[in-house]
């Protein structure tokens, strides 16, 4: 079959501009529409979930709630107290172990080996695992690596159901998290920032410490924030390797049960919803805090940098 | 072609049969010269004929990337710079770059970082280097009220003042600048012309220009690199400034000051 090219020539010439345009222009409102109707929605769905847990949590919020702990059992009673402290506590062991040697990695494997990267020598084959590792942990469920926790820290090094044992796996959660925010932001400052530094007879590890990791902080902060509301909203972890005890953890070997936890075991084995609600409010008003956190600390770094 | 008409004055740096290769590419061919203490050695060129490559030499920052190799020797005060610690190296020899780059940190602490490096942690000598270094670059009477404000909130011009005066903080002889001013208008160009000329007295200067008539007027002494097809960057004639720029003896200097190439 052999297309008449001169049809279309034809075709061509007899459309009317105006009408063409007022077609096009249908066709953008159209796109339009949808697109808006799209954020529409996922903006309503959002708030719905945000307000109904937060007003209806907000319900069985009061003092006492906040300062008496749980009183365990399937009654749901008591309130979640310790459940606040165990929460700050598994993030502070947490962060402790994962921020150093999150940003001790990134810094290694952008300040000190860039001249090894893609090369065929140990430190370029190394450089190479790291990475590659770092982008397959971050996507891997957490679940699993709460079960690595259990075989390991749990079974195999005997910690048992403890802080120390879901801080270790609660670090391995975070750590490519951690490394990847900071490799970014080293990477974003600027080669001449080093260069001065060096240029001026300063050591290699004096230009990273004195020169690039301020530089960097925000970007490095921004990553150690989003990694404490991780630990904050996790569960899985923590199931398998933090026990679920209602107590007030007495010492790294403890049991504990953070209030992601108690929410998931309020709202499973109990039926106290209700107080399932009022601890996920809890949450969610922490999780919103630290995003502004990290909104305000970044614009004062941004502000404090230009000098304006 | 190598004329060391400055043969009387006490030399600074002496540069032998010296080769840098990136890699394969070889980007200079067998240079040799002496540079002379307390004088301004303006380096010109057409673009790419490794002039920035040269004096980044001098203090070792090439070795920053992985694949250059170096022939030949550079001698600073008699010794051999590839035999000193490169850090101990750059305290001597400091240097100003194309694009002002002043850390993220108030002025105070931009001036005061190269001493607290090299280990003054006293607040009052710091305060000192700090004024002393301002002063030197003409910054100070602008400055000294807002020390804290960061330097990043400075003029282009001030800007680059401050990382001279960043520089001279740390006592180096010697203070090499790649197109200082390239990046500054007419006016702030000028400060900085004047400044040079009053530095030569304590300090020794090398400094790369792509304007000519920067050379002319700012310098004492002029190297004129070229590059061809076939050959890396080398080093077409060197001598007086006054000589080079009145009296050229190479066809090539003479078609690249009278703006005919480059
Ligand atoms: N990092 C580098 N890697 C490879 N080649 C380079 C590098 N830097 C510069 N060159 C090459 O070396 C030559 C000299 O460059 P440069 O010293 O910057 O010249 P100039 O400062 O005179 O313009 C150029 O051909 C340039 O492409
Ligand atoms: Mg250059």
């Amino acid at each position: 079959m052999i297309k008449d090219i001169s049809l279309s020539k034809k075709h061509n010439a007899v459309i009317d501009p105006v009408k063409n345009l007022r077609k096009r222009k249908n066709t953008q409102n159209i796109a339009f529409a949808f697109i808006w109707l799209a954020g529409i929605i996922a903006v309503a769905a959002l708030l719905f979930i945000v307000g109904y847990v937060v007003s209806n949590g907000f319900k069985v919020i009061n003092l006492e709630f906040l300062t008496t702990r749980p009183a365990g059992g399937v009654s749901g009673k008591g309130g979640i107290s310790t459940t606040i402290v165990t929460t700050v506590y598994l993030v502070i062991l947490t962060l402790a172990i994962a921020a150093p040697l999150g940003i001790g990695t990134a810094v290694f494997m952008v300040e000190y080996t860039t001249e090894y990267a893609g090369k065929k020598n140990f430190v370029g084959y190394l450089i190479s695992l790291i990475r590659t590792s770092v982008e397959i942990l971050a996507g891997v469920p957490s679940i699993i690596f709460g079960l690595f926790g259990f075989a390991v820290f749990v079974s195999y090094m005997k910690l048992k159901f403890s802080l120390l044992s879901a801080g270790l796996s609660g670090a391995c959660l975070v750590l490519p998290l951690i490394i990847r925010t900071t490799e970014e932001a080293l990477l974003t400052v600027p080669k001449s920032y080093r260069e001065g530094s060096l240029a001026l007879g300063t050591t290699k590890w004096q230009m990273v410490f004195d020169v690039v990791l301020p530089s960097a902080m925000p970007g490095i902060i921004t990553g150690i924030v989003l990694s404490v509301g991780r630990v904050i909203a996790e569960t899985a972890v923590f199931w398998v390797t933090l026990g679920g005890s209602y107590r007030l953890p007495k010492n790294l070997l403890s049991s504990g049960r953070t209030m992601a936890l108690h929410v998931y075991m309020l709202a499973s084995e109990t039926r106290a919803f209700d107080k399932a609600l009022g601890t996920s409010a809890i949450l969610i008003v922490i999780i919103i805090l630290l995003n502004l956190a990290i909104n305000i600390s970044s614009k004062q770094f941004s502000k404090k940098f230009s000098g304006k | 072609m190598i004329d060391n008409n400055h043969i009387n004055l006490k030399t600074k740096i002496s540069v032998e049969n010296f080769n840098l290769f990136y890699g394969k590419f070889q980007a200079l061919d067998n240079i040799s010269i002496d540079i002379p203490s307390n004088q301004i050695t303006a380096i010109i060129g057409p673009s790419g004929c490794g002039k920035s490559t040269f004096i980044r030499s001098f203090n070792r920052m090439n070795e920053l990337i992985p694949t250059v190799r170096t022939e030949g020797r550079i001698i600073l005060d008699g010794k051999d710079i590839f035999e000193i610690d490169p850090v101990e190296l750059r305290k001597q020899v400091g240097m100003v770059f194309q694009r002002p780059n002043p850390f993220p940190k108030s002025i105070f602490e931009n001036i005061a970082f190269g001493p607290r490096a090299h280990g003054i942690r006293d607040r009052r000598i710091l305060e000192e280097i700090v004024e002393k270094s301002l002063r030197q670059a003409v910054l100070w009477d602008e400055v000294k009220d807002s020390l804290t404000k960061s330097g990043l909130a400075l003029s282009g011009g001030q800007q680059q003042r401050l990382c001279i005066a960043r520089a001279l903080a740390v006592e180096p002889e010697v203070i090499l600048m790649d197109e200082p001013a390239s990046a500054l208008d007419p006016v702030a160009t000028l400060k900085i012309e004047e400044l040079i000329e009053q530095l030569k007295e304590k300090y020794t200067i090398v400094i790369v220009t792509h304007n000519m008539q920067q050379a002319a007027r700012a310098s004492d002494f002029t190297l004129f690199f070229n590059m061809a097809e076939n050959r890396a960057g080398y080093l077409v004639e060197s001598g007086k400034t006054t000589d080079i720029f009145t009296n050229p003896k190479n066809e090539l200097t003479e078609q690249y000051i009278s703006g005919r190439f480059g």
